[in-house]
C-alpha cells in the first residue's frame, strides 16, 4: 500500500506525520519512506538514515548535430517550452527550459538532434532503522521538480508499505508525487491559512479520485472551522495531534516526535490504524 | 521603485504573516501574492476584487473519439505516461498528466486530436486598505505557476508605475523551484523567514544557494526564535559566515495565529513585542535599502 502524505499548506506537519508514521509502522511491518519533495527534502534530518547508494537523475535534452542540422528550424517551432531558439545562422538550445518531451528529436528532417540527459538532482537510498529510505533532491536553480519525483518514484518498494511525503500546494509537483498512491493523507491545522488550504487539497484528492483522510496538526491552537468543514464535506477525520511544546522543540532538533514524547506513539498509532481501516473501505 | 520579496524555502515559516505586518507598515506599496496555488494573503487583506482576468499558460492535447482509430501512436511517443487506453471509451488524455508538448497532437496519423490553449486559472487586480493587491488562483492541480507568478509580477509594475508607488512587495512561494525563481528573477531585495529548527534552517542554506546563484541580496528574519535558542544562533552564525544579514528575531507568540484568525496582520492586531520587533525589522530593511 501506498499512503500519500500531503497539504495544500507548507509547514502544518506533513514531515512530522511521514517520519513518525514511518517509524511506528517498522515495528510491526516492511516500510519504505519516500521524500518527495526534492525542493527542500527534509525527512533525513529526521530519520538520519546511513546512504547506502546513491545516483543522479536528469531529463532528456536536445543535442544539436552541427554538421548534420541546416538550421531549418522545425524543432524550434515544434517545441511548446521556447527551448529552442532559431537565431537563422545557428540554434540554441535552453536545457533549462526543456520538458524532455522528445518532440524536437521527432520532428527533425535530417534526424540531427539526439537526446541526453541533463542531470537535475539526485537520489538516494538508504536505511533508518528498520525502514527504507529514499528521496530526491533537486540542484539549486533547477526549476522543474516533477521529473525528478517521477524518477525517485519509480524507484519504490511494490512489496511493502509505501509513505510518500510530498511537496506542498496543489500544482504539478504534488500531483506527480500522489498520483499513484492508494491512499492520501491531508495534514491541515485548525487556522484561517490551514482551512483555506486544505480545502484547495482536498479538491485536488479529488480531482484524482483518490480516497483520502485528515489529520488536523497542533489540533488545540486554532478554532473549530477545519473541524466543521470536515463535518460539512464527510471527510474522516483520522486523527488529531497535540499542539505540544515539547513535541514542537523535539522537531526543533531533529528528534521524531514519537522518540521525545512518549504519548505520541500512540496518538501516531492509533492514526496508523485509522488510515488503513478507511483505506480498506 | 524598489521591489522585495518575501520567500522561505520551508513553508509554514511565516512569510504571508510578515508580509501581512510589512504592508500595514509600508507606505504607497503595491502588493503581489505570488504563491499561487496556496493564496493566503486575501484572506489577511481583505481585498475587493476590481478585475478578473482567465490565466492562459499553456496548451493541452484532446482525442476526437469519432476519428480515434485507436492505433496507440500518442501513448507510445508520450513522454509523461498522459494518454492511457481505457476499457470503455478508449484512448484518453489525462488532462492533469499532460505537459502541453503537443507530440501526440503532431503524430496522430488520423488527425484525430486537438491541441488547444487551455485556461488555468485567474487573477486579480483588486484593492485594500493598505493599497492594491494583485493576486491569483491557479487552477486545482494546474500546471504553469512559474508563468502566472511571471505575470503577476508584470501586472503589479505596470500598477506600480501607473501609481508612483515607492515599493513592490512581493509574497513568495514555498520552495526554491518553478515559481519561486519566477518570483524573484529581477527583484531587488530578498527577505528570507526561517525558524530555528533543523528543517528551517536546512532549507534556509538551500534558499540562501539559490538567492546566491540569482545574485540578490538577502537579509534573514528568524520567526518563533525563542522556540529553540541553540538553533537561532546556530542560523546567526550561518548567515554571519555566508556575509547574509539579519534583519531581526520574532518571539514565538499565539498572537501571530489570533490575527490570522480575525483576518488583521499582526501589527493591526496588537501592538506587543511581535509588532515591535516587526517593526523595528521593517526600518533596518528600509536603511538596508537605502544604503543600496
Amino acid at each position: 500500500m501506498r499512503i500519500a502524505i500531503a497539504s495544500g499548506k507548507g509547514g502544518t506537519g506533513k514531515t512530522t506525520v511521514a517520519t513518525n508514521l514511518a517509524r511506528v509502522l517498522s515495528a510491526t511491518c516492511p516500510v519504505q519512506y519516500v521524500d518527495c519533495d526534492v525542493e527542500e527534502p527534509n525527512g533525513h534530518l529526521f530519520l538520519q538514515p546511513r546512504i547506502t547508494r546513491s545516483h543522479p537523475a536528469g531529463i532528456p535534452v536536445p543535442l544539436i548535430d552541427v554538421e548534420r542540422c541546416t538550421r531549418c528550424g522545425a524543432c524550434s517551432l515544434f517545441c511548446q517550452y521556447h527551448a529552442i531558439a532559431n537565431l537563422g545562422a545557428t540554434l540554441l538550445v535552453f536545457p533549462e527550459l526543456c520538458h524532455g518531451c522528445g518532440g524536437c528529436a521527432r520532428v527533425c528532417p535530417e534526424r540531427a538532434i539526439r537526446e541526453e540527459q541533463r542531470p537535475i538532482g539526485v537520489i538516494e537510498h538508504g536505511t533508518a532503522g528498520g525502514i527504507a529510505f529514499l528521496h530526491g533532491c533537486l540542484n539549486v536553480g533547477e526549476t522543474m521538480s516533477p521529473p525528478l519525483i517521477r524518477a525517485v518514484l519509480q524507484q519504490t518498494d511494490a512489496a511493502v508499505t509505501v509513505i510518500i511525503d510530498a511537496p506542498p500546494g496543489t500544482s504539478c509537483p504534488v500531483l506527480t508525487a500522489i498520483r499513484g498512491a492508494d491512499f492520501v493523507l491531508l495534514v491541515t491545522e485548525p487556522t484561517a491559512f490551514g482551512l483555506h488550504d486544505l480545502i484547495l487539497a482536498v479538491e485536488m484528492v479529488r480531482a484524482l479520485q483518490l480516497p483520502l483522510g485528515i489529520v488536523i496538526n497542533r489540533a488545540d491552537m486554532g478554532d473549530d472551522r477545519v473541524e466543521r468543514y470536515c463535518m460539512t464535506e464527510h471527510l474522516p477525520i483520522l486523527g488529531r495531534l497535540p499542539h505540544d511544546r515539547h513535541v514542537a522543540e523535539a522537531y526543533a532538533r531533529g528528534v521524531l516526535a514519537v522518540d521525545a514524547v512518549p504519548a505520541m506513539t500512540a496518538a501516531i498509532q492509533a492514526l496508523a490504524t485509522a488510515i488503513f481501516r478507511e483505506a480498506a473501505v | 521603485m524598489n521591489e522585495i520579496v518575501v520567500i522561505s524555502g520551508k513553508g509554514g515559516t511565516g512569510k504571508t504573516s510578515v508580509t501581512a505586518a510589512f504592508a500595514a507598515l509600508a507606505h504607497r506599496a503595491v502588493l503581489v501574492d505570488c504563491d499561487v496555488d496556496a493564496a493566503d494573503l486575501h484572506l489577511v487583506l481583505s481585498p475587493t476584487v476590481e478585475e478578473t482576468h482567465d490565466f492562459f499558460g499553456g496548451r493541452h492535447a484532446r482525442i476526437i473519439p469519432a476519428r480515434c482509430r485507436a492505433c496507440g501512436a500518442c501513448a507510445e511517443r508520450c513522454q509523461f505516461a498522459a494518454i492511457r487506453q481505457h476499457a470503455d471509451s478508449g484512448y484518453r488524455v489525462d488532462r492533469l498528466a499532460c505537459e502541453g508538448c503537443g507530440v501526440c497532437a503532431h503524430f496522430c496519423p488520423h488527425g484525430a486530436m486537438v491541441f488547444e490553449e487551455t485556461c488555468n486559472g485567474q487573477w486579480f487586480r483588486s484593492s485594500m486598505r493598505f493599497g492594491p493587491l494583485v493576486h491569483a488562483r491557479l487552477g486545482i492541480a494546474e500546471a504553469n505557476s512559474g508563468k502566472l507568478v511571471a505575470l503577476i509580477r508584470r501586472e503589479a509594475r505596470k500598477i506600480a508605475v501607473a501609481t508612483d508607488a515607492a515599493l513592490l512587495l512581493v509574497d513568495g512561494p514555498p520552495g526554491i523551484g518553478c515559481p519561486v525563481i519566477s518570483s524573484l528573477t529581477g527583484a531587488d531585495h530578498v527577505v528570507i523567514v526561517t525558524e530555528p529548527t533543523i528543517a528551517g534552517r536546512h532549507d534556509l542554506q538551500r534558499v540562501i544557494a539559490l538567492t546566491a546563484y540569482c545574485h540578490l541580496p538577502a537579509g534573514i528574519i528568524i520567526n518563533k526564535a525563542d522556540l529553540y535558542p541553540e538553533g537561532t544562533e546556530e542560523i546567526m552564525r550561518y548567515a554571519l559566515a555566508r556575509k547574509v544579514a539579519v534583519l531581526g528575531c520574532i518571539p514565538y507568540d499565539p498572537v501571530i495565529t489570533q490575527a490570522q484568525l480575525v483576518g488583521k496582520s499582526v501589527i493591526e492586531y496588537t501592538d506587543g513585542p511581535v509588532s515591535q520587533a516587526l517593526r523595528e525589522i521593517w526600518d533596518r530593511l528600509l536603511s538596508f535599502q537605502r544604503k543600496e
